[in-house]
């Protein structure tokens, strides 16, 4: 009941081409988009912003950015927080080394950096296939933090190989608080899932999508494989880039190469594989699975002790958190295997129907 | 030139280290297609738990039976509370469960034994055998030689056992397709008891000889990396293959630490066997003793 | 959507647990870590700052003022410490000071902490520059810095060669943790290294570094007089083993601090033998404040470490060091601006710049030798620049030196130089500390 398309038609091409052509999506986008910008800061504390929306948002979007090459495109890559180094790295040399840069301009920099190593990265994805290509993406996130630690010229000579990004300055604006930082981060992000919506729905990713079902087909069928491989991973590294420009810039502020670890790398193809292959939701929901649970855990048991009294030592609760956390990953996939998005999806035609059984 | 042998050996040598991680990671894919990425947890957990069980004053042999008996027990579980339910499903999914899988166990392995790091004293001297070194001037310890002689019994011993046994054809059938195999009536529960079992044993060695090196403590989790580029070496599912690769692997990445290393900086041994590897794929897709891959539409 | 509800569930009830501020509680955030590659080092090290809290608070708490803590669990990670810091940092009344004993997620509370205006202490790490008070107003790396100890370091090893003009002509070997940590150290073993003669022959670990073959095979061709290995974690016992297996003498060998407890020699069994470290506090429950954990805290039951043998453990006097500075601090900060009064966060501050741990009050802590005498200023926010040399002998640390220094004016003079430099790119004011008091 809640949720039919019927009756709603659509009489031109346009109306028919449109990223939400179901009126309920259009009024669902709306709200999650009004919530967003509008709702949260005005209730939201400090606290939510700058220790769980923000990064958060952020980590959705590299999640995005890796979706876009593994979801669409089907190429596995265990490489995505290297290519955050290099937007984060890039984009502190551009701001510094150029003089009068905008900020947004040095993002963007940044992306298009990752976006150049990423198209060198993604070679041999010309040849290679599945887990023998995610470990070679390995390469990438070892030879990339090795760069960024050994060249002095990445960190301006910095003794300890460390950046400080510079304060967040837009058209003389400084962006300092949680809450600005919280909006510029959402506005980027919006604008970036926006894009990549509108891409994998249109020729490109349509592209991606006949390549990851099978490659040798799309071939035939006049797809290159080449330009569509080179062009995802292109694309990923320049979404994983300003994701990572933002995660030095707007959450950590002071970064060691070290802050984009292999471990860092897991967490976003984690998120992708928990919120669902293939989805632009899925980044998003991933995201707040994966950075949330273990902090609500950790809150949970901090709540039970408070009001119980059981006086669990804190080794025993941590190790705890660790393994209903690796429990719920498990039983999530078990429950269902194409992640939460497609969760969502149930739900969805669930609500085609409901309340009615038929 | 002595030291460009010294250099070689001692890199061959840890490159055994690397194959026998490397064992577990090919035993588990062979017989599942699953990417197991909980191996580096399991040899931390076989390792912690032998060494909980020796500070219980249990002697050298039975705390080495009870073990073996914990990790089979947890192979089993593993089977069947993770793999069973996820019968016939993407494989990345796959890959994701023994991620999850792997927090679950170094949550396990902490809880209970607690987070103290050990040592380990498995009773093999670790240190230059005299005899060697004063006629050669290389030092070679008698723990790398007997580590060594330990991979080289358990692949031969792994070889036969998987060649040798009717279990072979099964398991290639089951890493092609879970359900054709399920449907042809291969007992696919069993033969997954009985690998994952297998790769319990291999974690315990693993971890009883990496342990004894780095002490038993978390980070022997991490030996999981050092098999990674062995794996896409030596191709996924091949035996002989994680043992080429562990060596080829061992013995470049050594060398070009040691010779080329000091000419940009050094510290590129946590990349050269990737980009190596990586290399190599680039001739040979399917690694070294990898199937090949037959693509058709 | 049930894992969304669990979710809103548990950060409901995170606010409704903030709200519940007790008072005349003096709050301090553990942002600590018992999971994970490093586990072992942060339950010693927090165990020992809470076996302290839970001392002073059963001698009366200071001046009246009882210590409240809460821990979190950061893995060690920067992300999951920041979420810590800000999830604890309001709890309470506000946190009144942080340590988060973790180069990494000390980066991320950098600026955090100086708009917060909360002191954040980083004891044994962190940016070495950040000593300079002028520039770092928020930041107390106190006791002893890296530059610092590799200063020392290059002093013992020049008292060894029978003074420091003997370094001329040898040869340093300088095995380090590829990183940012590791890397700290170099400009100033770079400088004296110019400065005294000596050859420095840099051979970076890649991290976790758990096969070190092709570098210790580079330290035996080379065949330094001495190496120095600034190692984390697994590093250092691999460290030794390797250099035991491949002949190179351990008492050779100098450790960082880091490199320096049980947790780093255990591991590696009988090949750690003679191998020397560096330390900035000492070990053992040969102090009279340690024979009192041991007596009243965990015998009546209210220990933090479950491992009762690890009492007295280097990571375990580490954070009693900690908690007694900072008792320290809040006590200089009470007796300023009001005994018995909860401190806020820039009393402490103040409180962390007029530390004076003479030998006396030592002493009358209970703690004279444990670690060295600490004053702190408005310029200088480490206040003591000194290590002692130890040298294990399959047991225990056996005392090599006391506490000593290497050339502080000559580090001063790069301090200053360096965090001009950042402040100078940071577009940050100095403070003219004359007009302090």
């Amino acid at each position: 009941m809640l949720y039919r398309e019927a009756g709603q038609f659509k009489e031109t091409y346009a109306a028919d081409s449109a990223i939400f052509p179901i009126l309920q999506d259009r009024i669902g986008v709306a709200l999650i988009v009004l919530v967003a910008f509008v709702v949260i800061p005005l209730v939201a504390s400090p606290y939510l912003f700058s220790a769980i929306l923000i990064p958060c948002l952020i980590l959705a979007l590299a999640a995005l950015g890796l979706n876009l090459l593994t979801g669409y495109a089907g190429q596995l890559s265990l490489g995505a927080a290297a290519f955050m180094a290099v937007g984060a790295f890039m984009s502190y040399n551009f701001a510094l080394r150029v003089p009068h840069i905008p900020l947004l301009l040095t993002f963007v920099g940044g992306g298009l950096s990752a976006a150049a190593v990423g198209i060198l990265f993604g070679l041999p994805s010309l040849r290679i296939r599945g887990f023998y290509l995610a470990v070679a993406t390995l390469a990438a996130q070892f030879f990339i933090l090795w760069c960024l630690t050994k060249v002095g010229w990445f960190t301006n000579d910095n003794p300890s190989g460390v950046i400080t990004a510079q304060a967040i300055v837009i058209a003389g604006y400084t962006f300092d608080s949680p809450q600005e930082k919280y909006l510029l981060v959402l506005s980027i992000v919006t604008v970036m899932a926006v894009a990549a919506k509108n891409m994998v729905r249109g020729n490109v990713g349509r592209q991606w999508m006949a390549i990851r079902d099978m490659d040798v087909a799309a071939e035939v069928i006049g797809i290159r494989p080449m330009r569509s491989k080179l062009l995802a991973f292109a694309i990923s590294s320049f979404y994983c880039g300003v994701a990572g420009a933002l995660f030095a810039y707007a959450y950590l502020g002071t970064v060691e190469p070290e802050a984009y670890s292999l471990d860092l790398s897991f967490r976003i193809l984690f998120m992708i594989i928990i919120g669902g292959i293939g989805t632009v939701m899925g980044a998003f929901l991933g995201s707040a699975f994966i950075v949330m649970i273990p902090i609500a855990l950790s809150t949970f048991v901090e709540f039970l002790d408070g009001t119980l009294h059981l006086g669990v030592p804190s080794s025993v609760s941590s190790n705890l958190e660790l393994m209903v956390f690796g429990a719920l990953i498990i039983f999530f996939l078990i429950v269902e295997p194409y992640g939460l998005a497609r969760i969502w999806q149930i739900t969805k035609e669930k609500l085609r129907l409901w309340p009615f059984p038929h | 030139m002595g030291f460009f042998f010294e250099v070689l050996i001692a890199g061959l040598l840890s490159g055994v280290m690397y194959s026998l991680v490397a064992l577990g990671f090919v035993l588990i894919y062979k017989a599942s297609g699953v990417f197991n990425f909980a191996q580096g947890s399991l040899v931390f957990f076989a390792a912690l738990t032998f060494v909980g069980l020796m500070e219980h004053h249990l002697s050298f042999g039975v705390a080495l039976v009870v073990t073996l008996l914990v990790m089979i027990a947890v192979g089993l579980a593993i089977e069947r509370f993770v793999l069973r339910p996820l019968v016939n499903q993407p494989q990345i999914s796959l890959f994701m469960a023994t991620i999850g899988l792997s927090f679950f166990i170094e949550g396990l392995a902490q809880l209970v034994w607690g987070a103290s790091v050990r040592g380990l004293d498995l009773g093999i001297q670790d240190e230059p055998i005299a005899w060697i070194s004063d006629r050669t001037g290389i030092n070679i310890s008698k723990f790398d030689l007997m580590a060594a002689g330990i991979a080289a019994v358990l692949v031969i011993a792994l070889a036969l056992f998987f060649n040798r046994t009717r279990i072979v054809r099964a398991l290639r059938a089951v890493a092609d397709d879970h359900q054709a195999a399920l449907a042809v009536g291969i007992p696919l529960q069993q033969i997954w008891a009985i690998v994952w079992a297998v790769a319990g044993f291999v974690a315990l060695v693993t971890g009883l000889l990496w342990g004894a090196r780095n002490g038993v403590q978390f980070a022997l989790t991490f030996v999981a990396l050092k098999a990674l580029p062995v794996l896409i070496l030596g191709g996924f599912e091949s035996i002989p293959g994680a043992i080429v690769g562990g060596l080829i692997i061992g013995a470049t990445e050594k060398l070009a630490e040691v010779f080329v290393g000091p000419y940009v900086g050094g510290g590129i041994e946590g990349w050269f066997p990737y980009v190596l590897a990586l290399m190599f794929l680039l001739v040979r897709p399917e690694g070294l003793f990898g199937e090949k891959i037959i693509r058709r539409i | 959507m049930k894992w969304f509800l669990r979710v809103l569930v548990g950060i409901a009830l995170a606010a409704a647990a903030s709200v519940a501020t007790a008072q005349g509680e003096q709050f301090i955030p553990l942002l600590s870590y018992r999971v994970g590659p490093y586990a072992a080092g942060g339950s010693g090290y927090f165990g020992g700052a809470i076996d302290y809290f839970t001392l002073v608070n059963m001698n009366g708490g200071i001046n009246g003022v009882k210590i409240l803590w809460e821990e979190c669990e950061t893995e060690y990670n920067a992300a999951r410490g920041v979420e810590c810091y800000e999830r604890l940092k309001t709890r309470h009344g506000g946190a009144s000071t942080v340590e988060p004993l973790s180069t990494g997620i000390a980066y991320g509370l950098f600026e955090r902490v100086a708009q917060d205006k909360i002191p954040m202490t980083t004891n044994g790490y962190g940016l070495a520059i950040s000593a300079d008070g002028r520039v770092f107003p928020w930041v107390f790396p106190l006791g002893t810095t890296y530059w610092d100890q590799a200063a020392a370091m290059v002093a013992y090893l020049g008292q060894k060669a029978g003074g420091e003009a003997k370094l001329k002509g040898k040869k340093i070997a300088f095995l380090y943790h590829d990183s940012a940590y590791g890397k700290e150290p170099i400009p100033v073993l770079d400088a004296l290294a110019a400065r005294d003669g000596f050859t420095l022959i840099k051979i970076p670990i890649t991290p976790p570094g758990n096969t070190q073959e092709s570098q210790w095979l580079q330290v035996r061709q080379q065949n330094p007089d001495y190496a120095i290995l600034w190692g984390f974690g697994v590093m250092n016992p691999v460290a030794i083993k390797t250099a035991a297996k491949l002949g190179y003498p351990r008492d050779r060998i100098l450790g960082v601090w880091w490199a320096g407890s049980e947790e780093d020699v255990i591991p590696a069994g009988a090949a750690a033998k003679g191998y020397v470290t560096a330390a900035f506090s000492a070990g053992g429950t040969n102090f009279p404040v340690m024979q009192e954990i041991v007596k009243r805290v965990y015998g009546a039951g209210k220990g933090n470490l479950e491992d009762k043998s690890r009492i007295g453990s280097m990571y375990h006097t580490r954070g009693v060091t900690y908690g007694i500075m900072i008792v320290e601090a809040i006590r200089q900060a009470q007796a300023h601006f009001g005994k018995g009064k909860v401190m806020t966060p820039e009393q402490v501050r103040w409180g962390l710049e007029h530390i004076d741990l003479t030998e006396a009050r030592l002493k009358a802590l209970g703690a004279s030798g444990l670690f060295p005498p600490v004053k702190t200023s408005c310029a200088d926010h480490e206040g003591s620049g000194m290590v002692k040399f130890q040298q294990w002998d399959g047991k225990e640390f056996k005392t090599l030196t006391p506490f000593m220094a290497g050339d502080r004016a000559f580090v001063h003079q790069m301090v200053v130089q360096g965090a001009d430099k950042y402040a100078a790119e940071k577009k940050i004011t100095p403070r003219d500390c004359s007009k302090e008091m």
